[in-house]
């Protein structure tokens, strides 16, 4: 065995993956061989870092050295500078787009030093397709102390003292449901695995599987104990090729290693699992749904009682908890349910990872204590918002969630405060919008979504969402009247009342989570026929005001229509017969010139 | 492969966690090889290779080795920077395949300093 004194961590997971870093990783193994590097210097590819939109990443061990933004042709030159002659490359460096400075380090880079890793403790560290690597870490030390000196009232109590609420959306205490399941009766029992993430723009489970999965099976592991199952099931998206194929590994080199199965580490506990992969509807992340969904039926939600920790799978007591959930447990079981509840508030304890997008500077992955407040979360994490334009709202829980304006920016993230200011933790999705993003198009953007995805079965959602929708369209096209603001708040009143499943439940909520805030730019719709964050195409008049145009010519430049006219030094001026209505020239403009 | 008993887990991670101890961030001696154009003509390499078969050899996990530019020093070179926690860094010069053991086994394994191939104690 030869020693490496280098190891180069390249992300492999889906974001950057799409961004390039296969060709990356093909060209770095080429040219560490050509200069007869590979002995002394290896290249692991490991999960998503979570700084997704300065992909493709890799940090360079042991100086801890990070690069952002690879491309396979930069390689040859960075080989030779860096790993050759020692010479890190500036060119690669992290730049913080507010300072402008280069920060070297990854531990210097504020996107990363603010973060507190639970959950995504091993995240960029780990090759995920190696066991060994998260035995290294104290991997299945949790699942050894459940199985050999816990007993399952043990475990549940372990688990009640952390606090650890279910990371899924609704913040169940985990502990209890794990108590439910443990005194239901009956020698069948089943643990689920949520992976199905539906909300747009989520991406925290995906990258908890495709750079740990062995986290959440040792999770599953203890729950398993716990509430006396022997079976379990993780439904993960068929939409997540990388964490599918990383789960497959993960589950057979388990098997290989006798750490699932029968009478595992000879505790004399059996458990197995298998994975099964999403129906492609977002319904299906609704525990009732997801349980038909694996039974062979179509995903459709049922009423409840009775829940499923007494009547789930298979009309068996059964555990559903998310990917996030279960990455926490083997760590609270080895570090105790104290150590858990040190961190975070009163109510809401442990970590919490936001996938936070949008108009922020540093796009991916975060994570934080419980508490952490949206402004620290958003300026300090995030590097606040590009391009000069202003903070105007942020979207936290995706289709059920609400948004959150200035005047609440310095609300803790936690499941109480939040949803007294009128939104909702949710699974993590956190998407900053700047002043222009219209929010009645935010909303019809939700409501779309929903529309598209309700299942049928109920007529509140499937009929109410619809009428919501119609009325949506109406609005941001310029034909909205007297009264739709109003329907659209008996409607959503009623559709939260009566419809049979979270999906329509929560459905209404952006409608009327805007409409709490923002009402205004509601009525410039309806009223004014005017979008007051001019993104609204029906209701502009796309015409350039001669005053405020400092014929830069971006809009000229980018219109694929060829309708503006332009020459240096003059206004320019837009021909609406060729007029597309694309909003290219609005969206270049650099200085707002175009109404 | 045999099912695990939990003894078994726990060498595993030992012998895991030397593979991937350098990504953790704990160690006690950092050495340097200079490698600019200057060092790797006088012959670098070879220095390099006989410091990681040495490496190899002793089974330590809290040493770190990296490759840096030219220091400057270019008639000097292959140059080698040791420095280990809690001591003066030290700059090895004109060094080749032996030296380099040497300044393995009785400097670094055990502590005494090779003054004769040694430049000058870093303020």
């Amino acid at each position: 065995m030869s020693t490496y004194r280098t190891e180069i961590m390249l992300c492999g997971g889906t974001g950057c993956r799409a961004s390039g870093s296969e060709e990356v990783k093909e060209a770095l193994k080429a040219e560490l061989e050509r200069h007869g590097l590979n002995r002394e210097i290896r290249v692991i590819e490991t999960g998503c870092n979570g700084f997704c939109a300065q992909g493709p990443v890799a940090i360079v061990q042991p100086e801890g050295i990070f690069y952002e933004k690879l491309k396979a042709k930069d390689i040859p030159y960075l080989v030779e500078e860096h790993f050759l002659k020692g010479r890190p490359v500036k060119k690669f460096f992290h730049k913080d787009q507010a300072s402008a400075e280069t920060i070297p380090v990854m531990g210097d880079i504020p996107f990363y030093s603010r973060q507190q890793l639970i959950v995504l403790k091993n995240r960029g560290a780990i090759d995920p397709e190696q066991i060994d690597e998260y035995i290294a870490g104290d991997g299945y030390m949790g699942a050894g102390k459940a199985l050999l000196e816990m007993t399952p009232e043990e475990i549940i109590e372990e688990v009640k003292k952390s606090g650890l609420r279910g990371r899924g959306g609704a913040g169940f205490p985990t502990g209890m449901k794990w108590d439910f399941a443990h005194k239901a009766a009956g020698d069948t029992k089943f643990v689920l695995c949520n992976a199905d993430e539906g909300d747009p723009g989520a991406f925290m489970d995906r990258s908890v599987l495709e750079a740990d999965p062995h986290a959440v099976l040792e999770g599953m592991i203890i729950a398993a104990k716990a509430v006396g199952a022997r079976q379990g099931y993780i439904y993960c998206r068929a939409e997540y090729p990388l964490a599918l194929r990383r789960l497959d590994i993960a589950i057979s080199q388990a098997r290989e290693y006798g750490l699932l199965g029968e009478d595992i580490l000879g505790s004399g506990f059996d458990f197995d699992l298998e994975v099964y992969r999403g129906a492609g509807a977002f319904v299906c992340g609704e525990e009732t749904a997801l349980m038909h969904s694996i039974e062979g039926k179509r995903g459709m939600p049922r009423p409840r009682p009775p829940f499923p920790a007494n009547q789930g799978l298979w009309k068996k007591p059964t555990v559903l908890n998310n990917v996030e959930t279960y990455a926490n447990v083997a760590q609270i079981i080895t570090n105790g349910g104290d150590w858990y509840a040190s961190i975070g508030t009163e109510g809401s304890k442990g970590t919490k990872v936001f996938a936070l997008t949008g108009a922020v500077r540093n796009i991916g992955l975060v994570e934080v204590p419980m508490g952490t407040s949206l402004r620290e979360i958003i300026f300090e994490v995030g590097g606040g918002i590009p391009k000069k334009r202003k903070f105007k709202a942020v979207q936290l829980g995706g289709p059920s969630g609400g948004c959150v304006p200035m005047s609440h920016i310095d609300t803790p993230v936690d499941y109480e405060s939040i949803a007294k200011v009128g939104a909702i933790m949710g699974s993590g999705g956190m998407i900053v919008m700047d002043d222009r993003t219209c929010m009645v198009d935010m909303a019809r953007f939700f409501m779309d979504f929903i529309q598209d995805e309700s299942c049928g079965k109920c007529t509140p959602c499937r009929e109410g969402t619809k009428r919501m929708l119609e009325i949506l369209n109406k609005i941001t096209s310029g034909q909205g009247e007297q009264g739709d603001i109003e329907l659209l708040e008996e409607l959503s009143d009623m559709i939260q009342d009566s419809a049979l499943c979270g999906l329509g439940q929560t459905g209404p909520n952006p409608v009327l989570s805007t409409l709490q805030y923002f009402r205004d730019e509601y009525e410039a719709h309806v009223f004014e026929k005017r979008c007051p964050a001019k993104r609204c195409a029906e209701l502009l008049d796309f015409v350039v005001d001669p005053e405020r145009c400092k014929s830069c010519g971006l809009c000229f430049k980018n219109c694929p229509a060829g309708a503006i006219q332009w020459k240096k030094k003059e206004p320019a001026v837009i021909d609406k017969s060729k007029c597309i209505k694309c909003m290219s020239c609005i969206v270049n403009c650099p200085f707002d010139a175009i109404d | 492969m045999a099912k695990l008993t939990i003894e078994d887990l726990k060498k595993i991670k030992e012998k895991a966690k030397k593979s991937t101890s350098l990504r953790d961030g704990e160690a006690t001696v950092k050495i340097t090889v200079h490698m600019g154009t200057c060092g790797i003509a006088a012959g670098a390499r070879e220095v390099m290779d006989a410091l990681l078969e040495e490496l190899t050899e002793s089974g330590r996990d809290d040493i770190r080795v990296v490759n840096s530019g030219c220091a400057g020093m270019c008639s000097s070179e292959p140059n080698v920077t040791v420095e280990m926690m809690g001591q003066d860094p030290v700059i090895y010069q004109h060094m080749d395949r032996n030296k380099m053991r040497q300044v393995f086994k009785r400097h670094i394994m055990h502590g005494e300093v090779q003054t004769d191939f040694a430049l000058a104690r870093m303020p």
